[in-house]
């Protein structure tokens, strides 16, 4: 299969598309927590108990409520193997815990992969939206209509007080986790991320890296989410997060034109580099593809790399990861030999760009 | 809630009796508890509680059927699904719905930690949250009645009051 066809299969819309502010906002992903009434959560579930919302499940999917929000198919994990679970980690389709669940966990999977249904992790039901792009509201509509469409068949667990109940009460009242992926070097560059990340903790939002480990992060990709569900509706909390996105926004942006008045040679020659690292390696490793991939995508977004496409960091940063790379090459790699065969997926990529321009 | 058999003293003590198969259970205060020999409480009886026991427990009420084998704890454990506050603590998740009211005077505390408020203001949904819903109806229409009677517009707050009631007694 050629690289062009594989990714019209393999890459899900929120990948491929763009969206508002898109130039830092990635991603928006809003991810709704459910509980069925008269069942244990799962960490104290049977077999039984799994195998029954399974099936609960199986027919609220087909209701022609749901069916109308589009097509959905469900897959338990036992089913697929663990390198296909990890593919769908890695397209942030699923979460690495519900590829552990190889016994009690399901998914559901909307053909345009916007949408995804986790089944017994750690609670019942974890639905969630991802859209390109700085569009949570729509994130929250679009969740809260497959949560009416679903409790049509289903009985979810509700206190009057509480809320929704949920096996962990960091999530209990709304069960809403709604989160951006943002990329932000500019920030990164003048030395200002940490500061403003701290503040941004100090207003009752999470802030993590997204590769990496613990508070750094490859790439300068940062998710950032609420942690207040309860005693705030969720417009509220929708609302809360998108202004502070607003503002991190507009300081990337100011710190980019600081870069651009101030160091222009030097960023040039940064993203210019990056690029040819990319375009000419022959074994890299996934942290300095993010780094280089993040220099190469600001060249994009400040107009000194030209003919590349801006979904390429989105897109890249899924496909040079361990298991998509496999899936791609159809056999396990060890972890050399992902290294030469990364290169030379990102060298192919760069070149269908290259083709499209001039053509 | 006071013990269901004196009806003095304050029942801290939930017992829960299996008997072939059937569950039922009941609410104590400790000093009934223990005349009724319910307790098997370790810090009491001087015993470490472990699994042993538990299982033991479980093992005998199976080989002699008829007799009515006792489980009681001081600890607060969930009635439905079996788990204990300290088991909670441990891993930080609850094991089932009923856990929120079973551990609900120690959760207040750690949901005003947490979080903001104590109580759900977002969306509801269609089929358990009817009471719900009028209950913030309810809400709203008194907080109208209010702003009424300050206003001295009766003839308004009159209607309110009738919408009030029928309200209340629909909820009955």
């Amino acid at each position: 299969m050629s690289l062009s066809d594989f990714l019209q299969r393999a890459v899900s819309k929120w990948m491929r598309e763009g969206g508002p502010e898109d130039d830092i906002v990635l991603t928006s992903r809003i991810r709704v927590a459910r509980n069925l009434q008269g069942y244990p959560f799962p960490i104290l579930q049977t077999d039984s108990h799994a195998d029954e919302i399974v099936r609960l499940m199986e027919q609220a999917i087909q209701s022609p409520v749901m069916q109308q929000l589009g097509n959905y198919e469900m897959v338990r994990c036992r089913e697929l193997s663990p390198l296909d679970r990890q593919v769908f980690v890695e397209k942030h389709l699923i979460s690495p815990d519900l590829a552990q669940q190889e016994k009690h966990g399901a998914m559901v999977i909307r053909e345009d992969e916007l949408v995804s249904i986790m089944v017994n992790e750690e609670d019942h039901l974890r639905i969630q939206c991802i859209l390109p792009g700085l569009q949570l509201l729509d994130g929250w509509r679009m969740a809260s209509a497959i949560d009416d469409a679903l409790e049509q068949h289903l009985t979810y667990a509700f206190h009057d007080q509480y809320g929704y109940l949920t096996a962990c009460p960091t999530n209990v009242g709304t069960g809403i986790r709604a989160s951006v992926m943002m990329h932000l070097p500019g920030l990164a560059l003048t030395g200002s991320i940490n500061r403003m990340l701290t503040a941004v903790s100090q207003v009752g939002l999470a802030v993590r890296g997204i590769y990496g480990e613990g508070s750094e992060s490859y790439g300068n990709l940062y998710q950032v989410s609420n942690q207040i569900t309860l005693g705030e509706t969720e417009e509220e909390i929708v609302a809360n997060l998108q202004s502070v996105v607003y503002q991190l926004i507009e300081h990337e942006r100011n710190a980019r034109k600081a870069l651009l008045a101030r160091n222009r040679t030097q960023l040039e020659d940064r993203v210019s580099r990056s690029f040819g690292i990319l375009a000419y390696a022959r074994r890299i490793d996934t942290k300095e593809t993010m780094e280089r991939l993040s220099d190469v995508r600001l060249g994009i977004d400040l107009g000194i790399i030209q003919g590349v496409s801006a979904g390429i960091l989105k897109e890249l940063m899924v496909m040079t990861q361990p298991a998509f790379l496999q899936k791609y090459y159809h056999r396990e790699l060890a972890a050399t030999e992902r290294d030469i065969r990364r290169a030379a997926l990102i060298r192919e990529r760069l070149r269908l760009d290259d083709s499209e321009v001039h053509r | 809630m006071l013990c269901e058999r004196c009806h003095e003293r304050p029942a801290t003590v939930h017992v829960t009796k299996i008997i072939n198969g059937e569950k039922t259970g009941y609410h104590l205060c400790e000093v009934c508890a223990k005349e009724q020999g319910e307790v098997m409480n370790p810090f009491l009886a001087g015993n470490a509680f472990d699994f042993n026991k538990l299982l033991s427990g479980l093992l005998s009420m199976d080989s002699s059927p008829g007799f009515a084998p006792v489980q009681a704890q001081v600890q607060p454990r969930c009635g439905t699904c079996g788990m204990t506050y300290n088991q909670f603590t441990q891993v930080g998740r609850f094991g089932c719905p009923d856990c929120y009211d079973s551990f609900a005077a120690r959760l207040e505390p750690l949901l005003r930690r947490i979080q903001t408020g104590n109580r759900h203001t977002g969306k509801v949904p269609v089929k358990s949250g009817a009471k719900i819903k009028r209950l913030r109806q309810l809400d709203a229409l008194r907080r109208e009645l209010q702003q009424a009677v300050a206003q001295e517009q009766f003839e308004r707050a009159a209607e309110l009051r009738d919408q009030i009631r029928m309200l209340e007694q629909t909820s009955e």
